[in-house]
């Protein structure tokens, strides 16, 4: 089952406490962008098989969205931060290197 | 290859069945074929085999990263309805239905088709108009399913509590020639016509990369080495993705993890296969008597092919509640694929940006019920460029807002 640190309450919280919310980090596109965006922002997921950042809300605890770079492949989860931040911060990045020498923020 | 039959059996027995042949020989790559299918499942299986029938295109092979009809056909719970909702659905669907009806004869493999019936319990209000609204689609698609009354359902499956205190059984969607087949024989049988044929099947290697030039693919690189050739079809469920991010573009697919669970085995007690929607879990009863329960997906992309205990328990405890029989049977096997989960819950079978790439993927949780067809409209894809089961499913449609939104009427189960 995986486990998460609530960055806001600071809880070790497992997966039935949490809601799932998808990828993070996505640029959103709205009216009058070119279709090509919109339909990148709708649907095309980067859907990686390995490292994922995603958006999770601690449901049955705070209540508040929060952000996590966990593994597809292994179900590890390298680390979690605040939803307001705009792209993985470097403590997070050098957590994911140390594992994952080859991985590339794209 | 020598057909099955009695006769055969007869001969066999005589000789210590020391005489069968392989199903399917395992030949060495080839340097160039005309057609390569990615993913030795199901579909990839069924796509090669209508390519071949249907269109005479032969100089094809079949190239599985793991063993054959290891992915996802191998771990469904072989459900096969095609009560949908959308026309483009009821379409694909049905014409994999009534091509399960006579596959046995058509393979010369006994897949066990066994059209037992499969009923989709209401089980609010909302799903009842729901569900009637599907059966007035159905009737006017050609599709035979009708709405029946609760009383009708205890009489099909008399082990069906009605009256459960939270999710009382108010009436159920019923397609008498719907059911089940073995899921494995589906792929070895198309694996067996295809090798029969002329097609090559090359397990455990895997596509590393799409060789392109001037936005046309040219060949693969596999870890046997390259092979070129001239059309591609990437029939990979979970990992098109994957595939499609080595051929160049990006599919609206997310990968989950669906899973699954069996009982022990016990005396016949349902002949027919029962999907609750709403408490997400669905059953049937296998021939060797085991309970074949399959839940709702996980929310989170995962490729583990592994399930999370809480997921199981949620789809039990409901399941109890509608069949207490079960409540006592120790649970046997427990097991997890990864679907490829689309926007609209329907499947993409498209041409790609990529010129000569096609795919088929997309089929989420419910792929298994539609392999005849989905290989039908796949082969006459690639082989004149259009198909008329397949147009609609269309990878520009998420562009063009042209969804086929059964992501109700096929609710979570399939």
């Amino acid at each position: 089952m995986l486990t998460f640190r609530c960055p806001y309450c600071g809880i070790d919280a497992c997966e039935t406490e949490l809601a799932p919310g998808g990828e993070a980090h996505l640029k959103r596109f709205g009216p009058g962008s070119a279709d090509a965006d919109f339909e990148a922002y709708l649907f095309l997921r980067h859907n990686a098989k390995g490292v994922h950042f995603e958006r999770w809300r601690h449901a049955m605890g705070c209540g508040k969205w929060f952000l996590a770079a966990r593994c597809t492949a292994t179900l590890e989860v390298f680390g979690t931060y605040p939803a307001q931040t705009p792209e993985p911060p470097q403590d997070i990045v050098a957590a994911i290197r140390a594992k994952r020498p080859d991985w590339s923020l794209s | 290859m020598r057909r099955y039959s009695a006769f055969a059996i007869a001969r066999q027995a005589f000789r210590h069945h020391e005489g069968w042949e392989r199903a399917w020989r395992s030949p060495e790559p080839k340097a160039r074929y005309d057609v390569v299918i990615v993913g030795a499942g199901g579909h990839g299986l069924a796509t090669a085999y209508y390519l071949g029938k249907n269109h005479g295109i032969r100089n094809v092979a079949v190239i599985e990263k793991g063993w054959l009809g290891g992915g996802n056909t191998g771990r469904n719970t072989t459900i096969i309805r095609s009560n949908y909702l959308q026309d483009p659905s009821a379409a694909i669907y049905e014409k994999a239905r009534s091509l399960y009806e006579t596959l046995s004869q058509d393979l010369n493999y006994n897949v066990m088709f066994s059209p037992r019936g499969v009923m989709m319990l209401a089980q609010t209000e909302h799903e009842i108009r729901g569900y009637q609204r599907t059966a007035h689609a159905n009737a006017l698609q050609g599709v035979a399913t009708e709405f029946i009354s609760p009383r009708r359902v205890k009489e099909l499956c008399p082990i069906i509590n009605l009256d459960g205190p939270r999710y009382p059984v108010l009436g159920a969607l019923w397609q008498p020639r719907g059911g089940t087949a073995r899921h494995d024989a589906v792929a070895w049988g198309y694996a067996r016509a295809c090798s029969d044929i002329g097609m090559d099947i090359i397990q455990q290697t895997e596509v590393t990369g799409v060789q392109r030039e001037g936005g046309q693919v040219v060949g693969i690189d596999t870890t046997r080495g390259p092979i070129a050739c001239g059309k591609l079809g990437i029939v990979v469920a979970g990992h098109s993705g994957v595939m499609a991010e080595r051929a160049g573009f990006r599919l609206p697919i997310e990968s989950v993890a669906l899973q699954a669970l069996v009982s022990e085995p016990i005396k016949p007690v349902m002949d027919v296969v029962v999907m609750a929607n709403t408490v997400h879990g669905y059953m049937s009863q296998s021939d060797k008597g085991e309970m074949v329960i399959g839940g709702g997906a996980d929310g989170y992309n995962n490729y583990t092919q592994r399930g999370s205990f809480h997921h199981v328990e949620e789809t039990v405890r409901a399941l109890i509640e509608t069949f207490p029989i079960i409540s006592r049977l120790k649970m046997l096997r427990w097991w997890g694929g990864i679907v490829d989960m689309t926007g609209d819950r329907s499947p993409i079978i498209s041409k790609t940006p990529v010129e000569g790439v096609f795919v088929n993927c997309g089929w989420g949780t419910g792929g298994f019920k539609a392999i005849p067809g989905s290989g039908w409209a796949m082969a006459e894809l690639m082989a004149k460029g259009h198909s008329p089961l397949a147009d609609a499913f269309s990878l520009d449609r998420f562009r063009e807002g042209r969804f086929i939104d059964e992501s109700v009427a096929a609710g979570v189960a399939h």
